[in-house]
């Protein structure tokens, strides 16, 4: 069965006018499905009502995990699988283990963080996108509102708030599922 | 609400819009090559075969090519090494450094600055996997990689180990950064293109759709990186020095090692920077883009760094007198006054000297003054590294071994090699790649365009 999803979009060229109508919008009643931009608008995320993106909590997992990673394997190596003297040092020389480990913390910090972002925002090569405006990654920042979470808002009226807002265009946009 | 400041200069000129940023960049990219470009790009290729021919030599030869002996076992290799690794820092400095402190003037040159760090990475890389000899067994030497001696594992208390993991940390970790910067840039180029450029550019683009929850979660991944990447770019170049300042030969042997190479290497890289950025500014017609007020910041940078590379120059010499062991003052002598004075006094004439000149307005403003200086900077950086390993060795403790060191057409040749690399990676990256990062300079557009600050 395919199912259609109905939009709204607001169509704005100018990220200051952007914020303030998804404030206004948003105040109004109405649920936003999602705004699309060109370039990362500052502040956009607090409007829209984003709490703070966790990834940095993800970060630090693996940047843990690589700290352990690294100590546990070259402590393993040099101090109970083949246990060596080298320069007089002691087997397990910590000191000397500060370099590796912080790379290897950094490494899979690194690639884990940007992995668990690629993975949650859902990225990767043979995705679709399925712009709704093409003028997107160009120069306009696009507004959707779906009409099947504002059953309650008439059509009219959402229409009329965006072009009150500062909306440059409003178009209807029809989305196969 | 956007603030424009008043007393700083604007960031782009021409009175450029959100849609001239997208049209002007991906010009570049959607054009057919222009004659220069393929006469530029043909020498880079030219010269990467000539430079191969030294390279097989090398590998089927052996190390015996090279003009290395007894008393000198390290000369060519290990400071090229070095200086490619130096020039690689200034990507990554520009982009998560700067990204830190709020620069917005990164925008303009972080695309090309990092793909530069990646470039000159690999190129870096080349001479340790070289010098093995065997490369092919190479894997086994520097990786803690179970094998049939044992397992006999690697010297993890070993610099030369350290650097293994340093450099492939940074190379991997800056290679992310920039390919994430990249794929926002991806899109817009994806969406104006259609056929097999579309399927290539949409699969490079990851599917990005501009969303803001994706928005808002790539800001504070490019922060946590750009967090990460800060004490990464610092603790390459200081494990880089590691290689010398663990060791007991007078010259090398000095605490001053770690910050003095940092300063060093954004002091090289930041030359490379600008030597690149002049080039492709005028190739590409980015004058809007990458102004005077940019190469004049960039020239600053470089007064600081090579102020800095100065001092340590001097410190180094008053220790070395100051510490009373006769090995050590020996060593700084004969660095002024033994057979390698012309190295060391071009060193102190590139980096010292010639940095200074940036302190005239007029100076750091002009391009040509900035383009040949910037190449004087690395000429310098070069000698510095070749002085510190070169004549450091050269006469060691027992006057009986004491040996020059003469390069072969072989060491010369693996040089060559490396720009040959660098120089076609950097050409086909400034083809087909955006060169500068276009969602970056949209978002600034606004604040820090002429039109407005006007």
């Amino acid at each position: 069965m395919s199912d259609s999803k109905k939009f709204v979009l607001g169509i704005f060229d100018d990220e200051d006018v952007l914020l303030k109508a998804v404030g206004k919008i948003r105040g109004a009643g109405v649920k936003i499905h999602e705004v699309y931009s060109p370039f990362p608008v500052h502040g956009l995320d607090e409007e829209l009502g984003y709490k703070r993106s966790r990834l940095p909590i993800a970060a630090f997992m693996f940047g843990a995990l690589g700290t352990t990673l690294a100590l546990v394997m070259q402590i393993w190596m040099l101090g109970v699988d083949w246990p060596m003297i080298i320069g007089g040092k002691n087997h397990v020389a910590l000191p000397d283990f500060v370099p590796v480990t912080f790379e290897l913390t950094v490494l899979l910090a690194a690639f884990g963080m940007v992995g668990t972002f690629l993975v949650s925002s859902d990225l990767k090569p043979w995705k679709d996108p399925k712009l709704l405006d093409i003028r997107i990654t160009d120069d306009k920042h696009v507004m959707a509102i779906d009409l099947g979470t504002n059953r309650a808002v008439e059509v009219a009226s959402i229409n009329a708030l965006l072009k009150d807002s500062g909306a440059v265009e409003v178009n209807n946009k029809d989305v196969d599922e | 609400m956007q603030v424009t400041s008043s007393v700083r200069k604007p960031l782009i000129t021409g009175g450029k819009t959100v849609h001239d940023v997208t049209e002007d960049i991906c010009k570049q990219v959607e054009g057919k090559p222009s004659k220069l470009w393929l006469m530029a790009f043909g020498i880079s290729v030219v010269t990467l075969l000539i430079g191969l021919v030294a390279v097989v030599a090398t590998v089927w030869e052996g190390i015996g090519m090279w003009g290395l002996n007894k008393t000198v076992g390290w000369a060519w290799d290990i400071t090229n090494f070095v200086w490619w690794v130096g020039i690689g820092h200034a990507g990554t400095l520009i982009s998560a450094v700067l990204l830190l402190f709020r620069q917005k003037w990164r925008m303009a040159i972080n695309r090309a600055s990092e793909a530069m760090t990646i470039f000159a990475v690999i190129c870096a890389a080349q001479f340790p996997i070289l010098h093995m000899g065997r490369p092919w067994l190479g894997a086994y030497w520097a990786l803690p990689l179970p094998n049939t001696f044992g397992s006999l594992w690697v010297n993890f208390n070993s610099p030369l180990l350290w650097d293994v993991f340093a450099i492939s940390t940074y190379f991997s970790v800056s290679l992310v950064f920039w390919y994430l910067g990249l794929v926002p840039d991806f899109a817009t180029i994806r969406d104006r293109a259609d056929g097999i450029r579309k399927k290539i550019y949409g699969a490079l683009s990851l599917g990005w759709d501009g969303a803001a929850k994706t928005w808002s979660r790539y800001e504070s991944v490019s922060l946590i990186l750009a967090g990460l990447a800060t004490p990464l770019v610092l603790s390459v170049h200081t494990i880089v020095s590691f290689d010398f300042a663990t060791s007991v030969i007078p010259g090398w042997h000095t605490t001053i090692f770690p910050p003095y190479f940092v300063a060093g290497a954004i002091f090289s890289g930041f030359a490379m920077v600008l030597t690149l950025m002049l080039v492709t500014r005028a190739v590409f017609k980015l004058q809007d883009y990458i102004t005077i007020e940019h190469i004049e910041l960039m020239n600053i940078v470089i007064i600081v760094t090579g102020s800095i590379v100065g001092i340590a120059y001097i410190t180094e010499f008053f220790i070395a007198w100051y510490s009373g062991v006769p090995a050590e003052q020996y060593a700084f002598y004969n660095r002024m006054q033994g057979p390698y004075w012309w190295a060391y006094w071009s060193m102190m004439t590139c980096n010292v000297i010639s940095p200074q000149l940036f302190w005239f307005k007029k100076i750091r403003t002009s391009i040509a003054a900035t383009f040949i200086l910037s190449i004087i900077v690395n000429i310098g950086m070069w000698f510095e590294r070749f002085v510190i390993i070169v004549t450091s060795l050269h006469r060691d403790f027992l006057p009986s071994s004491w040996a020059m060191f003469y390069p072969t057409i072989y060491d010369a040749g693996v040089y060559l090699f490396t720009f040959g690399l660098f120089f076609t990676c950097f050409f086909l990256f400034a083809k087909f790649f955006p060169v500068i990062n276009m969602a970056e300079v949209k978002s600034i557009v606004k604040s820090s365009s002429e039109k407005t600050a006007a």
